[in-house]
């Protein structure tokens, strides 16, 4: 269990002059849920758009399973890993059946039966209700978009799910439900999972191990207690109170 | 009428259509053909071709009887627009005869500066395998007309009297103000000071009628010399060469046909010639002119049978939609993959957009003269086809371009991140989603490509151009309308059409997407 799935390895990202990422080491264990967490702008999103290839780093090398990720593997590594974003971007001319079974049925490799199958126990684990699968994207709630998002992310049973703030847009009574629905999904499924957040209530409730980031560097990595506890500087304290402050409201 | 004497002999089929360009669209062609029956699969079949006003119009008619008698089929490509057109038409055997005159031969076709008898003509037409007619008994000289009240207040009745009146309005044809026989030189002959303007000679007219021009380029056989009481100021000079008519032919015809078009040898008087333009222009139809040559020249009652309304209009819509539907589908074939690669950065891009914008500024007229001198295309519809092709692509590459280019990154980033390949990331999502702008692209094509193809008659290539240019020639608005209408009409007709494909082709969900969109926005 305390394998590493996916290892970044000095990794750094810019843009021109702009540092997305400096120079990063940071190991994901297997079947663990890890959120990444900090300000706007701190680079947890590049890590994940790093990861499933929509970025390339600048230099370093990122390890799927100890083997280094590379243009020539990065196709079939994609299809191993389930990716959502924030508002679940759902291709508005298919339906939520459609958006699900598309890669599949690209693949060619599942029966229609069983793809059937798949749907009804994908909708079952998600909670989404059957009668909602033939519709279209603005047809759909926040929420149930975000369980479509999570649907399509898992029709291929990948070994790892990347989730980009797939909370980020709903409402707060929606979130909270989901929040509570999506560390049963993870635990239930025991797959590798990187989470980015913004919420430290969210990180600490979901997660295994958080890693915070400032500035395209990672301040500190542990769980909660160790953040809380043992704060590595000034800066994590100070996120932590301010968000912990923020709740007390 | 003797219709079932047999010509034997070599006759080439010089009416055949290549459509070599367009291969790709075959089976559109061929449902198309069946639309407009193609005339030309009898090898007895020949093609007399015209210029765009009403004597060539006139003489092309009365050919076109001639050859008829004979015991041909004739296709007659009316209205082609201009010399060098109609020369490169009968050098590649788009047509195999139409008339023109001594002094256009001389200096548009030959660009000789030197006067030259008819034997040297003939000689040199030789050289192009082109044959010449003895000449047809009139001289359709330039000439310039002014109204007879004007030119008599004005006391102007020879071209020297101009030199005295440098602020006249002068609207001259183009092709005189380009003619190496127009009027540069004729200007410096007499050592004129107006400065004319450019126009098309039947709305000359009207503009001199009207006061609006006071001098204008005409040709001295004009029947709306007489029917406008206008003068013709005396050439005192001697600037004008002789433009006696004659017919140009193939050398390669059946000996036969040239005989028949030379008993118009010595025919024909300015007199009769100016009779018979009058009476075209009068009735608003040649065919009336040609019952009218027959009936003097034989002293006989001659029915040309003319051509029903309905069927013409059949034969000019089946041509026109023939001509939009494959320049369309060749246009929306290559312009998509073009447009796809245009929606990535980069100077190609730009280029691929650049050119096909550059395209559209380049006047029909000017596209054509450039395409017919083309090996294979000639005056055949492949010209016209091919010009309105290059006129439709840029809303379908722009379009393409532009719908891509506008899919947010997060729906580009989430085709990518699933695996999809990028062949199967363009057809499964990036294409779909972009299916409302490129049909917006073809459709705004399309109904420009309607309007475009009236060109294909300034190159003999039939549609709903044809009856819009001879409505021109003969100044009448109602055989312009007849064109004009269901052009129009068949524009509309595109656009209900596509509105209907809307539904067939944009997915459910963006048609859902855009209305749901409205609602949000309060509409």
């Amino acid at each position: 269990m305390n394998e590493s799935k996916i290892t970044l390895r000095n990794v750094e990202m810019r843009f021109g002059d702009v540092v997305a990422l400096d120079s990063t080491d940071l190991e994901v264990v297997e079947g663990q849920t890890t959120v990444l967490i900090g300000p706007s702008g701190c680079g947890k999103s590049t890590i994940l758009r790093l990861i499933i290839g929509l970025l390339t780093p600048t230099s370093g090398v990122i390890e799927f399973e100890g083997k280094p990720v590379s243009q020539d593997n990065i196709l079939a590594l994609r299809r191993r890993m389930g990716y959502v974003i924030q508002d679940g971007g759902l291709f508005p001319h298919l339906t939520a059946a459609q958006n699900v079974t598309l890669m599949a049925k690209h693949l060619q490799t599942v029966q229609e039966e069983e793809l059937q199958e798949k749907l009804d126990d994908l909708c079952e684990l998600t909670r989404f209700p059957k009668d909602g699968l033939t519709r279209y994207a603005v047809e759909l709630s926040g929420g149930q978009r975000q369980r479509v998002s999570l649907m399509r992310a898992l029709t291929l049973d990948p070994d790892v799910l990347l989730l980009d703030e797939p909370l980020g847009a709903l409402d707060p009574m929606v979130r909270a439900s989901l929040q509570t629905e999506l560390k049963e999904i993870f635990n239930r499924l025991g797959k590798t999972v990187i989470l980015v957040t913004h919420d430290m209530a969210e990180a600490g409730y979901i997660g295994d191990s958080i890693v915070l980031m400032r500035a395209g560097r990672i301040a500190q990595q542990g769980t909660l207690d160790d953040l809380r506890e043992r704060p590595a500087d000034e800066f994590v304290s100070e996120f932590i109170t301010a968000q912990r402050s923020l709740v007390q409201l | 009428m003797q219709k079932q004497q047999k010509v034997n002999g070599k006759q080439q089929n010089i009416s055949r259509f290549t459509f070599d360009a367009s291969r790709i669209t075959f089976y559109t062609l061929f449902v198309l053909l069946f639309i407009y029956a193609l005339p030309s699969a009898d090898c007895q079949t020949i093609s007399v071709g015209s210029k765009r006003f009403t004597e060539s119009y006139v003489l092309g008619e009365i050919a076109k009887k001639l050859l008829e008698d004979a015991g041909y089929q004739v296709e007659f490509k009316q209205g082609m627009g201009g010399t060098i057109i109609v020369w490169e038409a009968l050098q590649n055997g788009d047509i195999a005869m139409y008339p023109d005159y001594t002094g256009t031969i001389q200096e548009t076709i030959l660009k000789s500066v030197t006067p030259m008898t008819t034997e040297q003509m003939r000689a040199a037409l030789a050289k192009h395998g082109i044959g010449i007619t003895g000449e047809l008994g009139f001289n359709n000289t330039y000439a310039f007309a002014m109204r007879r009240a004007h030119s008599e207040s004005e006391n102007i009745h020879k071209i020297s009297d101009l030199r005295d009146h440098p602020n006249l309005n002068a609207g001259f044809t183009h092709e005189f103000l380009e003619r190496n026989d127009g009027w540069a030189p004729l200007s410096r002959h007499y050592g004129l000071q107006i400065k004319p303007r450019g126009m098309e000679h039947a709305l000359a007219y009207v503009a001199l009628n009207e006061g609006e021009i006071d001098l204008m380029d005409a040709y001295s056989t004009d029947a709306k010399l007489v029917e406008y009481d206008l003068t013709v100021l005396e050439d005192n000079l001697d600037f004008f060469p002789k433009y006696n008519a004659v017919f140009l032919y193939r050398l390669d015809i059946n000996p036969a046909a040239i005989d028949a078009i030379r008993t118009l040898e010595g025919a024909i008087d300015e007199g009769l010639m100016t009779r018979l333009n009058a009476e075209a222009e009068r009735t608003k139809n040649f065919a009336a002119a040609v019952s009218l040559y027959f009936s003097e020249a034989e002293s006989r009652e001659v029915q040309v049978a003319s051509e029903s309304f309905l069927s013409k209009l059949v034969r000019w819509t089946g041509r026109h939609l023939m001509l939009v539907g494959v320049s369309m589908v060749i246009a929306i074939v290559v312009s998509i993959p073009l447009g796809i690669r245009a929606s990535r950065p980069g100077i190609l891009s730009q280029i691929i957009i650049g050119v096909p914008g550059v395209m559209q500024t380049v006047p029909s007229l000017a596209l054509l003269a450039i395409l017919v001198p083309v090996p294979t295309l000639g005056t055949s519809p492949a010209t016209a086809i091919v010009a309105l092709f290059l006129y439709s692509l840029l809303p379908i590459v722009r379009n393409t371009a532009a719908g891509l280019q506008n899919i947010p990154t997060p729906l580009r980033e989430s085709a990518a991140a699933l695996g999809l390949e990028p062949s199967a990331q363009l057809t499964k999502v990036y294409l779909p989603m972009a299916s409302r702008t490129i049909l917006a692209g073809v459709k705004t094509s399309a109904i420009i490509n309607v309007g475009t193809a009236t060109l294909a008659a300034l190159i003999g290539a039939g549609g709903l151009g044809e009856p819009i240019i001879s409505g021109l020639a003969l100044n009448d608005a109602e055989v312009i309308l007849q064109g004009a209408i269901p052009a129009a009409l068949l524009a509309i007709l595109v656009q209900v059409g596509f509105d209907a494909l809307d539904r067939l082709i944009i997915p459910k969900g963006l048609r859902i997407e855009e209305v749901s969109q409205r609602a949000a926005a309060g509409e």
